[in-house]
Order: C-alpha cells, then structure tokens, then sequence
C-alpha cells in the first residue's frame, strides 16, 4: 500500500492528473484498487471459486459424481483419487464443494442483487418524493428491521417449505429493508449537498440531476455495500441450510455438508474441515474486495 | 428528555403491532392443522374439528388476528400447540439460556475487540496491527456454526477439556460463548480500529498533544471518548445478531434455549408459539436499540443538547 510512494512520488502525481483527466471515475477506482494487496488477494480467491462454479460440471459430473451414493467408499480420508476424502455416502467432497460453489455464489450474487433493485426502488423513491409515503414505507421498514434477520427468514421458509427458490426468497425479503434504508439515507445525502443546489440554480433538469449527478454520486456507496453483503448472504444461506431450512439434501451447500459432517466429528474430521474452509474462503474474498472497494472509490476514507 | 424515551416507548405499540401482524399473515398462509398436531395422528377426525372449532380456527383471517391481539393485550397469548402449556411458559423456561448465551457473548466479544481493536489504531502498521487485522478478517468470515464444531472438536473430543453438548453446567457455556463471540469480536476490532484511526487523524487531537497531553491520557481522554459512539451502536445491533446466531449455535451444542424451541415450532407450525417467540425477541432487540440510543445522550452532550433545545 505505501511501498514505493517516496522514491517516484513525481510520476504518481503526475499520473493522476493525466488519468483524471483522460479516465473516467471507474477507471481510476480500478487504478486505485490494484494497488491494495489484500484487495488483490480477495479478487484472487473469488476468481478461482467463480472458476470453480462455472466449470463445475467439466470437473465432476452432478448425476454420477455429485449426488450419487457409493457404500464401498464412505468415508475415506484424502487421497490422490478424492482429493478431499469421501462423505458418509460416498461421495467425493471435493466435487460437492465445487458444485456447492455454484450454488453459494449464485445465492450471493442473486439475493444481493434483487435486494438492491427493489430496495433501491423503495429507498430512491422515498427519498425524492418524501411525505406520507416516505413514512409509511419507513414506518414498515423499522418493523422488518425490529425482527432479527433469520427469524424472519425462518418464517417464511417454514411457510414456503425448504427448497433453493425459497431461500431466495426469504433472503431477498430480509435483505429489502436493510437497503431501502440504506439507500434512501446515502441519496438524501447527496441530495442535501451544495453541488446539486448548484446544479438546480444552473437550470439543470430533474432528470440530468437524477441520472448525471445523483447515480453517479450513489453507485460507489452501493457497491461496496452490496459486495460486503454477499458475503454475509453466504454465511446466513449456509446457516439456514445448516438447520435443515435451506437447500435440501442429495443437493451440495456447503452449510449442509457441514450438518451432515456433525455426525461424524470424532472420527472423520476431514469431512467438517473443507467446506468450513470454503465458506470461509468465499465470505473473505467478499469482504476483502469490498474492504478494498470502499477505499479504491472514496480515498478520503482511506485510513 | 423524558417526553423523548416516553414516545419512544410509546413507538413499541406499532412495532408490536407490525411484528405480530406479518408473523400472523406468513404463519396463516400455509395449510395447518392444530388440533392435530395437539391431539395427535392418531385421534378422531370428529375431535379434531370440534377442538379446530374451539380454537376458532374456521374463523376469517381478520377475526382471527384481531382475537389474537385482544388476547395478547390480556397477557393472554395462548397455549402451545405441542405441549398444551402457555406459551410464554415455553419461553420463560428457555429464555435464561438464550439470554446468558448472548449477553456473555457480547461482553466477551466487547472485552476481546475494543481493547485490541485500540491497541491495533494506536500501533498501526506494527506487527501487533497486522497479525490482529489478518486474523480478524479471517474470524469476520466464518461462521459461527464452523466455529462451534471446530471447538467441539477440538476442546471435547480431542483435549478433552470441556462438555460438547448440553446445558447442565457453567462449564457447557464457555465453548458456546467463546464460539459465539468470535465473529462478534472480529468485527468489533475491525471497527474500534477504523473509528480510532479517524479519531486520531483528527485536528483536536493534535493539538492535545501540542499542549503536551501524555500519549496515555491523548488515546484514553481525547480519542477514545470520542469514538466510543459507533462502537456503542454495534455493540447494540450485535445483540440482535447474536440472538440470531444463537440460534444456530443452540443447535450445535444441543442447548435447549429459545433458538430451539422457534426452530422446532417453525417445523411443526405451532402458531401460537412461533408468535410469542418473534414477538419476544424483536421487542427484545428494539428495547435494546432504545436502550442504546438513550445511551447516547449520556456520552454525547451534544446529543442531549439537540433533546432539551426540542423541548
């Protein structure tokens, strides 16, 4: 982060004021963002998991590798053939994690990204136009919120029935609140700020200030939210399905694997370890690019 | 001042209201049948209906929500479906449980993330600093149930130190509470950190050490009064996900605590039961925020300042 800042101090600042100019604001962010090892680090796991996910099926085949059961070989330890061992069913673990892969991302990326669409809508909306509408949704907000975030999930999965669509839903229905509110507050402050006022006394139209001033000023804020928060989706989907309210077995989530391996901790402690791994991996990689993000799109947080 | 905490107090009503309500609603849209999951597989189709009828289960959707709030203002808020006792019984016989789980969680993960979270700030960069980051980021990103097997695993099975499961002995709490604070107090470190590097960049913090402030009195009187107030405010939000991540780690451990039991009437839809359990716990965790909010004012003066000028 700091190395090599004193011997070319001249070329960096030089730099910035060309790039300024000729790149756009993302551009520089990303400029910014290559420049963090940890950020880098993140990008570099999330890469190989996203690999991961989409050659899943080139790795190991869902029908006969995947889901299907084998009584001659439960349970054995890593090997060159099962590079993770075997589960009490006999299935290759490291196949499972690379589907499960696939499906903890698409939760992560799916949950978030609906989350924000609708949540953006109500929270963009009443934020513009305020009034009795912005108090009622407020008002509804603050009672989704008053109930912690897996009860409500709970709930409605026990309603729906356990399935991967369901969990969706239910994640989706519990992360809306968090960034109606989110939002509303981050464009309420930019709506309050001298440049907007500026640009309104300059005959600026609504829109030109909705779409040129607003989004833009709102984008950066939003995206390291939402990235910080596919992790802790990751983490709340495998807990659901740790508890047997998410996705339903033969399938592989990791979280279930991990309620499966309970059984089996005294003996077969390979069978626990790799998929606490690879939920750990993933919710870091999240964490580590957002972390990164935030400082990349708004230096004057950086610490 | 006091007219505040009275609306705020007052702001409960609605929340319980709502709380109950959507509960109510998504509990209603599935397809169940209490009398019987209370008489049992086993009992005539006859009496089943009949106690149906008791229960005023045929009645509309909105006579239905209103008898529920008519009772639950009596204090009456029905009888478990499964066990046939009231449900705050249930609640009440648990509750200790859930509640010693999260509020030792919450202290261990205070007493473990503010002062090295501290410590992290006021040495940054140093060695201390980063082993305390990577490891926090590490601990931010996994979850509670991992860590809890990991324990059991490690501390029961293998040392063979400490109880896996159960709750018998204050000795079953320590890996449950350690586990559960974990990730509490990896980002609690992660915060008191960033908050105290801002407060130390901060002009009046210069000029306390210009006037000559030891460094001691620099960190503990100047910064860390000030970035005490976000700490505080997670800190409050923590004990709402520490509620939640009971849950999770009640089932690991095999702790018969208010987790379990809205687990395990979630699965068998007893109504009544899942209403009072969510009803308890989100008045539980606003009365926390209000508690924290109130805090505030007693850190902050220039919050309590804001409160009289409104009077």
């Amino acid at each position: 982060m700091g190395t090599g800042e004193a011997h070319n101090k001249e070329l960096v600042i030089d730099e910035e004021q060309t790039t300024v100019k000729r790149n756009g604001p993302m551009k520089e962010a990303w400029r910014r963002l290559r420049k963090s090892v940890t950020a880098m680090i993140g990008l570099g796991i999330l890469a190989v998991f996203v690999f991961l996910a989409i050659f899943a099926d080139v790795i190991a085949d869902y029908e006969t590798v995947v889901i299907s059961m084998d009584g001659t070989r439960m349970l054995q330890r890593p090997s060159l053939e099962h590079l993770m061992g075997t589960d009490h069913l006999g299935r290759d673990i490291f196949a499972r994690i690379v589907h499960g892969a696939r499906v903890s991302l698409t939760i992560g990326l799916f949950v978030t990204g609906f989350a924000v669409l609708i949540g953006g809508f109500f929270g963009a909306s009443t934020a513009y136009w305020g009034g009795l509408y912005d108090m009622i949704i407020m008002r509804i907000c603050d009672i989704l919120l008053s109930i912690p975030g897996v009860l409500l999930g709970l709930a409605i999965i026990a309603v729906l029935g356990p399935s991967l669509i369901n969990l969706l839903i239910a994640l989706v229905i519990a992360n809306i609140p968090i960034y109606t509110r989110f939002i509303r507050s981050t464009v309420l402050t930019i709506v309050e700020q001298d440049f907007i006022e500026a640009a309104r006394a300059c005959g600026t139209s609504d829109l030109r200030i909705i779409y040129k001033h607003i989004i833009t000023n709102v984008t950066g804020p939003i995206i390291v939210q939402a990235t910080l928060s596919i992790a802790a989706t990751i983490l709340s989907a495998a807990g659901f399905s740790f508890l047997g309210m998410g996705i339903a077995p033969p399938h592989p989530e990791w979280g279930a694997m991990l309620a499966d391996a309970r059984g089996y901790l005294r003996t077969d402690p390979h069978f626990m370890i790799f998929p606490g791994i690879a939920i750990i991996l993933t919710a870091l990689s999240f964490n580590l690019v957002g972390d990164g993000l935030r400082d990349a799109l708004d230096p004057r947080l950086k610490t | 001042m006091t007219r505040y905490v009275i609306n705020r107090i007052f702001l409960l009503i609605p929340i319980a209201l709502g709380v109950t309500f959507i509960v109510f609603t998504i509990m209603n849209l599935t397809p169940s049948d209490p009398g019987r999951i209370m008489l049992g597989e086993m009992a005539d189709r006859e009496a089943v209906s009949q106690l149906n009828r008791e229960l005023g289960f045929y009645d509309p959707f909105f006579v239905r929500y209103f008898n529920y709030v008519a009772g639950a203002v009596r204090l009456d808020f029905g009888v478990s479906f499964r066990s046939g006792r009231p449900v705050f019984e249930e609640i009440f016989l648990r509750f200790p449980n859930t509640l010693n789980l999260a509020f030792l969680a919450v202290i261990c993960a205070a007493a473990v993330g503010i002062p090295l979270g501290i410590l992290s700030a006021v040495k940054q960069y140093s060695h201390i600093d980063t082993v305390s980051r990577i490891i926090s980021m590490l601990f931010a990103a996994a979850p509670v149930f991992f860590l809890g097997m990991m324990g059991i695993y490690i501390f029961s099975l293998r040392l063979q130190w400490l109880p896996a499961f159960g709750a018998s002995t204050w000795e079953h709490f320590i890996l449950p509470v350690i586990t559960l604070s974990i990730p509490s107090a990896a980002s609690l470190l992660r915060l008191t950190r960033s908050t105290m590097l801002e407060t130390i960049n901060q002009d009046y913090i210069r000029t306390a050490r210009a006037k000559g402030a030891s460094e001691r009195r620099v960190i503990f009187r100047h910064a860390l009064k000030n970035a005490l107030l976000p700490i505080i405010t997670i800190l409050g939000m923590n004990f709402g996900f520490l509620l939640g991540g009971a849950i999770l780690i009640e089932n690991v451990f095999s702790i018969p605590g208010l987790g379990q039991l809205l687990v395990n009437s979630i699965r068998l839809m007893d109504i009544p039961q899942v209403m009072a359990s969510t009803l308890f716990l989100a008045l539980l965790f606003t009365l926390i925020i209000l508690v924290v909010d109130l805090m505030y004012s007693f850190i902050d003066p220039r919050i309590k300042a804001k409160y009289s000028k409104i009077k």
